[in-house]
């Protein structure tokens, strides 16, 4: 078992613009940003929609369920780490990592689900374990 | 307005260094301007257009143009990573076909060896304001190879591509590179040493990543009228493209590159077809980079890359598409982190005849350079420029 715990997480930069998402974060939430003109979700967030250029999006609480899109065991790093881009149930995917897991027994398309790992000094980050 | 037959190479120059730990940043580019403007047989008054990218010291052309003592009246310093100087040729074509500049002088240099950088295997932040991006990834410890070790994870996954199968870039590399007296790695490995070699990260080994080098190059490009008056064998730019691939608002697709709309609008331009290269120069920071590439770039099926790179296709002499025959930046060269602007180095030798007798291609006529830079896995720019012997 490798746990987040062991490594370091670097605190994310914070913006304005993303000032909510880590907010959420802090109370367990993933958030993504959607726009109400086309109806689409988009990831990483932004205020104009990066699909229509539609300046109607707002923040929608995700379900915290997904798939793992694809993966790499970073085998050379003092602590060995997942990183994966996981499709939300919600349609974006974005980068994370898998935890709490066997790395050696992960899978593309494998079911996961939402977890927060503490940061160094500031919010803690949505990652992803097998559901 | 097309750029088709509109510029020429005129001169070129790769540094024989793989470790500059006694030489300037500056000094690097300069040496390498010197030898590609002796090359083509100009000088540096002769030079009124300027390119560079990240690599070059200071803000933009600045300090390079004040270094070496240049005037130019068009400079460029458009910056995609390591695709930016294939990208570049493309843009120093359209001077010219513009009237902007008639000699243009593209560099790149970088110590990255002598700095001890961990090029690969660590997360980097830019510094400064953040990208956008930055919140959404960098924590997670985003490295060079584990994002291009995902779009090999799912290539594999969903067309069967295989590690040895991606050995084998590495092998045709190898057997280049046995003929290239400055080529950092010189033995010729094989597919069993490759996928045996330690694991970076799932499913790239060690062998499966570019070398780490210093060093740099030029490459002079010219009006047609300045290239009739010169001795070189004359190296005409056909075609060129150059797209940014995103992660598209989170639609992320890693199955594909850039290449698959740089090579489409490069041949249209050029006029000709995959099947008409007799020579390529692929972008290979890692082999699933080349594979990629080659799918996208249309010498396969998307999803045939495997099968298109086994059993020696790319090696000179053997196969049917002859690459890097320079040993490229898997076995040779790869300075500054950024690998675009010796594919167009060797693609010229090639068109001149002037590869290694081992490894030139029989009448060489016409050629395919191809870059990508940045990140594969995260986002990049892809370059491509078709160039013909005339």
């Amino acid at each position: 078992m490798a746990d987040a715990k062991e490594r370091k997480l670097p605190a994310p930069a914070i913006s304005p613009e993303t000032q909510p998402y880590w907010d959420a974060a802090a109370k367990g939430k993933l958030l993504v940003r959607k726009c109400t003109s086309c109806g689409e979700a988009h990831h990483y967030p932004r205020t104009i929609c990066p699909f229509c250029f539609s300046d109607k999006t707002e923040w929608v609480e995700a379900s915290g369920k997904g798939t793992i899109y694809s993966y790499s065991v970073m085998r050379r790093a003092p602590v060995p780490y997942a990183i994966a881009y996981v499709t939300l149930a919600e349609g974006p995917r974005m980068v994370t990592n898998i935890v709490d897991c066997d790395f050696d027994k992960l899978k593309c398309e494998q079911a996961v689900k939402l977890v927060f790992k503490p940061t160094e000094d500031g919010p803690p980050l949505p990652m992803f374990t097998p559901a | 307005m097309s750029i088709k037959g509109k510029a020429y190479i005129a001169g070129i120059c790769e540094h024989p260094t793989r470790l500059a730990t006694d030489l300037s940043l500056a000094q690097i580019h300069a040496e390498v301007a010197k030898g590609a403007l002796e090359d083509a047989g100009l000088t540096k008054d002769d030079v009124d257009g300027y390119f560079c990218a990240g690599d070059a010291p200071g803000l933009g052309p600045m300090s390079m143009v004040e270094y070496m003592g240049l005037r130019p009246r068009h400079v460029d310093s458009t910056d995609t990573g390591g695709s930016s100087y294939i990208l570049h040729v493309g843009h120093a074509a359209e001077a010219i076909a513009a009237g902007k500049c008639k000699v243009a002088l593209i560099t790149l240099a970088g110590r990255p060896r002598a700095e001890g950088m961990a090029t690969g295997t660590v997360p980097r932040s830019r510094g400064g304001t953040p990208t956008p991006d930055e919140p959404f990834e960098f924590p997670y410890g985003p490295t060079v190879v584990n994002m291009y070790a995902q779009c090999a994870m799912r290539h594999m996954y969903e067309f069967g591509t295989t590690s040895e199968q991606l050995a084998w870039i590495k092998v045709a590399a190898s057997h280049h590179a046995q003929y290239n007296p400055h080529a950092l790695l010189k033995n010729v490995v094989t597919v069993e040493e490759v996928v045996n070699s330690p694991m970076i990260s799932d499913p790239l080994h060690r062998l499966d990543c570019c070398v780490i080098t210093d060093g740099g190059g030029a490459i002079v490009v010219v009006a047609p009228e300045i290239a009739a008056k010169l001795k070189r064998p004359k190296v005409k730019v056909l075609g060129a493209s150059e797209f940014i691939k995103t992660q598209m608002g989170g639609k992320v697709d890693l199955t594909y590159s850039g290449a698959r709309f740089t090579g489409p609008a490069a041949f249209a331009e050029a006029g000709v077809k995959p099947s008409d290269i007799k020579y390529a120069s692929i972008y290979d920071s890692f082999t699933i980079t080349v594979l990629m590439q080659l799918e996208d770039l249309g010498f396969c099926e998307k999803g045939k890359g495997g099968q298109f790179v086994a059993d020696g296709n790319l090696i000179s002499g053997v196969g049917k598409l002859p690459f890097n025959t320079d040993g490229g930046g898997l076995c040779s060269n790869h300075p500054a982190n950024r690998g675009g602007l010796t594919k167009v180095l060797e693609a010229v030798r090639q068109l001149r005849g002037e590869a290694h007798p081992k490894v030139q291609v029989p009448n060489c006529d016409l050629a395919v350079a191809h870059g990508t830079g940045g990140s594969l896995g995260l986002r990049h720019g892809s370059a491509t420029v078709i160039l013909e012997r005339e």
